[in-house]
């Protein structure tokens, strides 16, 4: 079996945002870049089907050089091959996509795994719009999922409870927390990662269909304020703003 | 023209669509445009409620062979409606399968895609989505360069306004079959309630109620005020038997109701990053310094296994349970 796993590289969940001097861009200085978390997860499950039923795992991301760093790590953590599509994998989705597709096309992927957003952008767009470029079918939000030969059954989060899918293979699966747990590298998978060899492709694909125009920090929140009393009579006061002054009731 | 995919339950509109609805109506109006409804699935029971928000048009596909949702096939035919019709702007909510399906229309209408928007506007013919991005520690405006525009409006943001639309109904054609995924199942969970980022009250819990079934004072207060009950990633972690899904923050559910009553949480960046966009924000703490209360509207300071049983009284009470 042969497994694609796509991998974005975003900002810490730390991040104190700033907005740039650009003022439509993430001030990227203290930025500490890693794995978009969800993609962790999109990894780890490539890794136990290989250690499950054998596979060969490719992990691929659209990005700069600072991006084989999350490349360097998918090596460490087991992976087989990793790819840098030379292009701008913060920009726009389509774009992204359109590239992943086309890399993707003619290698016969059975299974494209990836997270079911990158954090930071959060557009939850990549995952299905590679599944319609490459005309397969696609899970997205999966929390459990269950590989047989040429099929898949995955439940994938909805509103109040879970759905199952099931459908043939290649397909892509977006991965959701709760689907595995993932890893650590080991000292002797980093030190191997270190030798191996990241592939170098420039990154072809649609342009941009969309763009950012302003990036703006949300007003800050009014001073809030503290209810006195015993539990009983904060309660109370409380309930009472509730009612009368935010009018919630 | 514009475009709402418009999803139907029992035999009814569903509310994040009639919101999605509404503000396609709303775009509609400002750049002159004709707004039609689109539904897809085994019947078209319901597709009528469109015209209640504002559908001049509203489109029906109908076939069994759509009983069960299938990204590919919902797709299909959400890209093949926009096509048939010219329409420029595509809209949907963002719910689980607007997420799911929307997307994918775009790529095959090779169009640009904004999820989960809190703001719309036309300027120069064009969509301009204002959209939270970090989990919404900050919110970017997203122009668009391709010809067809693509948005799913985040539940619970967009007014669902009442305006009498013609609806004129007009059945379009269903995608083939072949479909490549489809769902076989659903398991509800929770006695089918309603979802964390559809609802308009939550009590969320952190570490600090120190074990799950602990949780059941949350649910009562969740109860009394017409409200779900989420949590901090430090309790789902915890190993208390708390489902992911109820995890709110920048790897949970980012979600903005009327009032988020957070007990127990302390606040870290991540956590505030999924609910600070709430309307009211209470917290109870016992630690005055904890940083929940410098986003809080109302703050108090105790110890939440006193002041959570007398909320749920205070609640009961004054019979209380939240209006939009
Ligand atoms: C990559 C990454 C992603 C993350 N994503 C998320 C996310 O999506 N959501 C999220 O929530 N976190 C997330 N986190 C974790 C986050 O950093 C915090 O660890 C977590 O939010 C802490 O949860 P907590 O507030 O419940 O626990 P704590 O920080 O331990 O706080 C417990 C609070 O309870 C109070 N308390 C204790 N007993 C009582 C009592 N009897 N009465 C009243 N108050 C009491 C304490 O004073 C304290 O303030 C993420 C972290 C990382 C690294
Ligand atoms: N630049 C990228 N390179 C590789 N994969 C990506 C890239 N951007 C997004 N993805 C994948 O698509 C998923 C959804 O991303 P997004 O649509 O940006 O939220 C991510 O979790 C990744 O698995």
């Amino acid at each position: 079996m042969k497994i694609l796993v796509c991998l974005k590289q975003v900002p810490d969940t730390e991040t104190k945002v700033k907005v740039a001097a650009d003022g439509k861009s993430l001030d990227p200085s203290d930025v500490k870049w890693i794995t978009s978390p969800y993609d962790e997860y999109a990894l780890e499950e490539a890794l136990r089907l290989k250690e499950a039923k054998g596979a060969e795992v490719t992990a691929v991301t659209v990005g700069d050089e600072k991006a084989k760093d999350i490349l360097r790590n998918a090596f460490a953590l087991g992976a087989d091959h990793a790819v840098l599509l030379k292009g701008d994998g913060q920009g726009d989705t389509l774009a992204i996509a359109s590239m992943l597709a086309a890399f993707a096309k003619d290698k016969a992927f059975d299974l494209i795994l990836s997270g079911n957003k990158g954090i930071g952008g959060d557009n939850g767009a990549v995952g299905p719009m590679l599944a319609e470029l490459l005309g397969i079918g696609q899970a997205n939000v999966v929390v459990k999922l269950e590989v047989g030969e040429g099929s898949f059954r995955a439940e994938r989060e909805i509103e109040g409870g879970t759905e199952v899918v099931e459908g043939s293979l290649p397909a892509v699966i977006t991965a959701q927390k709760g689907l595995n747990e993932p890893r650590y590298a080991s000292l002797k998978g980093i030190m191997a990662a270190k030798k191996k060899t990241i592939e170098e492709v420039e990154a072809a694909g649609h342009a941009p269909a969309t763009g950012t125009l302003a990036m703006a920090l949300p007003p800050a929140r009014p001073e809030g304020r503290k209810l006195e009393g015993d539990a009983a009579s904060q309660a109370q006061a409380l309930m009472v703003a509730l009612k009368n002054e935010a009018k919630v009731f | 023209m514009i475009l709402v995919f418009c999803e139907l339950k029992d035999g009814k509109l569903r509310k994040p669509s009639a919101e999605a609805l509404s503000e396609g109506r709303r775009l509609a109006d400002a750049a002159g445009l004709k707004l039609a409804a689109l539904t897809v699935g085994a019947s078209a029971e319901g597709a009528a409620d469109a015209a209640t928000y504002g559908a001049d048009l509203i489109l029906t596909c109908a076939s069994p062979a759509l009983a069960s949702y299938s990204s590919d096939a919902f797709a299909a035919a959400i890209a093949d409606a926009a096509k048939a019709k010219g329409a420029t702007v595509v809209l949907g909510a963002a719910t689980a399968m607007g997420k799911d399906a929307l997307p994918r229309a775009a790529a095959r209408l090779e169009a640009g895609y904004a999820g989960d928007v809190t703001g719309l506007s036309m300027e120069g013919g064009k969509l301009q989505a204002l959209r939270p991005v970090y989990a919404g520690k900050a919110f970017a405006t997203t122009g668009f360069t391709s010809a067809i525009q693509v948005a799913t409006t985040r539940p619970n943001v967009f007014p669902a306004t009442e305006k009498a639309g013609a609806g004129a109904m007009e059945a379009v054609e269903a995608p083939a079959g072949g479909f490549k995924a489809i769902v076989k199942e659903i398991l509800a969970k929770g006695g089918g309630k309603v979802d964390l980022t559809e609802a308009n009250v939550i009590v969320a819990g952190g570490r600090g109620l120190k074990s799950g079934e602990n949780f059941k004072l949350l649910e009562d207060l969740a109860e009394a005020l017409g409200g779900v009950v989420g949590a901090s990633r430090a309790a789902v972690d915890a190993g208390w038997g708390l489902p992911h899904s109820i995890q709110v923050g920048q790897t949970g559910k980012v979600v903005s109701p009327t009032l988020y009553i957070a007990a127990g949480i302390s606040g870290a960046i991540q956590h505030l990053a999924g609910m600070s966009s709430s309307k009211y924000i209470v917290a109870i703490n016992k630690d005055p310094e904890a940083p929940i209360f410098k986003i809080a509207d109302y703050g108090i300071v105790g110890d939440l296994f006193e002041v959570v049983p007398e909320l749920t009284k205070a609640a009961k009470a004054m019979g209380v349970g939240a209006h939009h």
